[in-house]
């Protein structure tokens, strides 16, 4: 795992829908159990490289490797078995399943049924809010709660790396630092590497060891979150403080 | 006369929502209406009827045609609807095309099956008496066909309830259908889970050809008016949903059977359009269909 190709690395990665230019030739690494923020406002091409690391949008330029194998070309139900799992925008979940339906297509596909049981406790230990809703439909959830089960039918297919898309989209602060809390705990108890993509800078940054900073698809800054922070210029331009 | 008229009604009503439960199967899966459906059914009809004249054995056909049926639903989506989509993606084509595709593809069905067996009627025979059951000096008009037709669509919807309900084939199926993008970021295998989804509805529609077409006659065209009535039952019952497709089913068969009985066999199917129309106009989204625009 600890070789130069370990971790997450995007080389000149260009994303044209038509004649649209969604991503414009992006580079960046992140090391093995890092937590990475991707900052930028709306219409900066976030979700879409998200999209396209995750195998929802197909790349036109470049390359993205995990480990030192490539995930283009490959569809999201494939990169899921290969530890990539994608938590899209919104509450990722079936609205029309219930909360144990939905933590149970997490681990549908895996061979491993013991552990899909450890890890079906252990989400449940993590999110005790969720084991006393299991039979419900997920529509009856909350906001932070279906985020919460997205999260938690992620961990039952044993992620390694994390693509988390705007967790924080439509949720009261208070809830939104219950989620990030969780995010930074879970990456540490099971060692994921992460890319969090958010708009919610401020939060995002207190938990990131580093961010990224994306415009119109182009890669406009990146560092450590302390230095982000401090830079005024970034700060006052792409992170709204 | 009041029991008499129910019990034929269950009997047709049942062919009715196997006819709508093979339309369901397809819609959830694929989003596609699929007209070739009827003729997919009789094809299937068609291999159960060459293989009793081979063996003069009913119950060995019977089974073999249900696996043709699947393996003919399988095909279809793989060899022609997945291909057509790749080619029609964007534009009021991509929309229109699968519709328009399966229409073609049932007259491709039919008049294959009229240069391989002829356009004549055809007896596909079964063991089982088309006879009334006699009680005292009473016959009623239901005969043990018709009680095999009620027990094979009793099992075939006990068969989709334990898959749907207590299978990871089930869920799968149930999470492609309701949200295929999440589903496959959960990993499933959308696009063989739906292809699964296509095989079941062919089984289904080779089921009611099977068990239907022994009280009557075989044509190529033989099928259509049930795959008409299943049509008009499946979206009574929401096009979306199993039991509102059962449930179809045997209102209209029994609705029609009391029409029949009652008022006469000149209006039956006028009611039917007129009970679909009716349906499409006060709640289109079916007595069981989900709410739309749910979602953002």
């Amino acid at each position: 795992m600890s070789g130069v190709n370990s971790g997450l690395i995007v080389t000149n990665l260009s994303v044209n829908f038509g004649a649209v230019n969604a991503i414009h030739d992006l580079s960046f690494k992140i090391f093995p159990g890092e937590l990475v923020a991707l900052i930028g406002a709306n219409g900066a091409g976030k979700s879409t490289l998200i999209r396209t690391l995750s195998g929802l949008v197909a790349a036109s330029e470049g390359d993205a490797q995990w480990n030192g194998s490539s995930l283009l070309g490959h569809k999201p139900e494939e990169l899921v078995r290969q530890g990539i799992v994608h938590i899209s925008e919104g509450r990722s979940v079936i609205p029309e399943l219930t909360v144990s339906e939905n933590l149970a297509l997490g681990g549908l596909w895996r061979r491993d049924k013991s552990d899909v049981a450890v890890a079906l406790r252990e989400t449940l230990e993590i999110f005790p809010a969720l084991s006393s809703r299991l039979t419900q439909r997920a529509d009856s959830l909350s906001g932070g709660e279906r985020q919460m089960l997205a999260i938690g039918r992620a961990l039952i297919s044993r992620p390694q790396l994390l693509l988390l898309d705007e967790p924080s989209l439509g949720l009261a602060p208070l809830i939104i630092e219950e989620i990030f809390r969780v995010i930074n705990q879970l990456r540490k108890q099971f060692g994921l590497t992460v890319l969090l993509v958010e708009q919610n800078a401020r939060s995002a940054l207190k938990i990131a060891d580093r961010g990224l900073i994306l415009n119109l698809g182009v890669l406009v800054g990146s560092g450590a979150s302390a230095e982000l922070v401090a830079d005024p210029q970034l700060a006052a331009t792409y992170l709204g403080f | 006369m009041f029991i008499d008229t129910l019990l034929i009604g269950v009997s047709s009503g049942a062919i009715y929502s196997l006819m709508a439960l093979a339309l369901v199967l397809v819609w959830r899966s694929t989003r596609v209406v699929n007209f070739a459906q009827s003729g997919q059914a009789v094809f299937s009809t068609y291999i159960g009827y060459e293989i009793t004249v081979r063996t003069h054995n009913y119950w060995i056909s019977l089974p073999l045609a249900i696996l043709f049926g699947a393996i003919l639903g399988s095909a279809v989506d793989f060899f022609f609807l997945r291909f057509l989509a790749s080619r029609a993606k964007i534009g009021p084509a991509a929309e229109i095309a699968p519709v328009i595709a399966t229409l073609g593809l049932l007259g491709l069905l039919q008049s294959l099956l009229g240069l391989i067996w002829g356009n004549a009627f055809l007896q596909y025979a079964s063991p089982l008496s088309a006879k009334g059951f006699t009680f005292g000096s009473h016959t009623i008009p239901f005969s043990p066909q018709n009680l095999f037709i009620v027990i094979a669509a009793a099992a075939v919807l006990l068969f989709f309830g334990i898959i749907f309900k207590y299978t990871g084939l089930g869920l799968a199926l149930r999470a492609a259908s309701f949200q295929p993008e999440i589903a496959q970021l959960a990993g499933v295998r959308v696009s063989r889970v739906r292809n699964i989804g296509w095989a079941f509805a062919g089984a289904t529609g080779a089921v009611a050809g099977a068990v239907i077409t022994p009280t009557s006659t075989l044509s190529p065209n033989s099928l259509d008016l049930l795959f008409v009535s299943g049509f008009i039952a499946a979206v009574i019952g929401g096009l979306d949903s199993l039991v509102g497709a059962v449930v179809g089913g045997l209102v209209l068969g029994v609705g029609f059977s009391f029409i029949l009985q009652y008022i006469g066999n000149s209006v039956t199917f006028l009611v039917g359009f007129i009970i679909l129309m009716f349906v499409l106009l006060v709640r289109p989204r079916g007595i069981f269909g989900r709410k739309l625009g749910r979602h953002a």
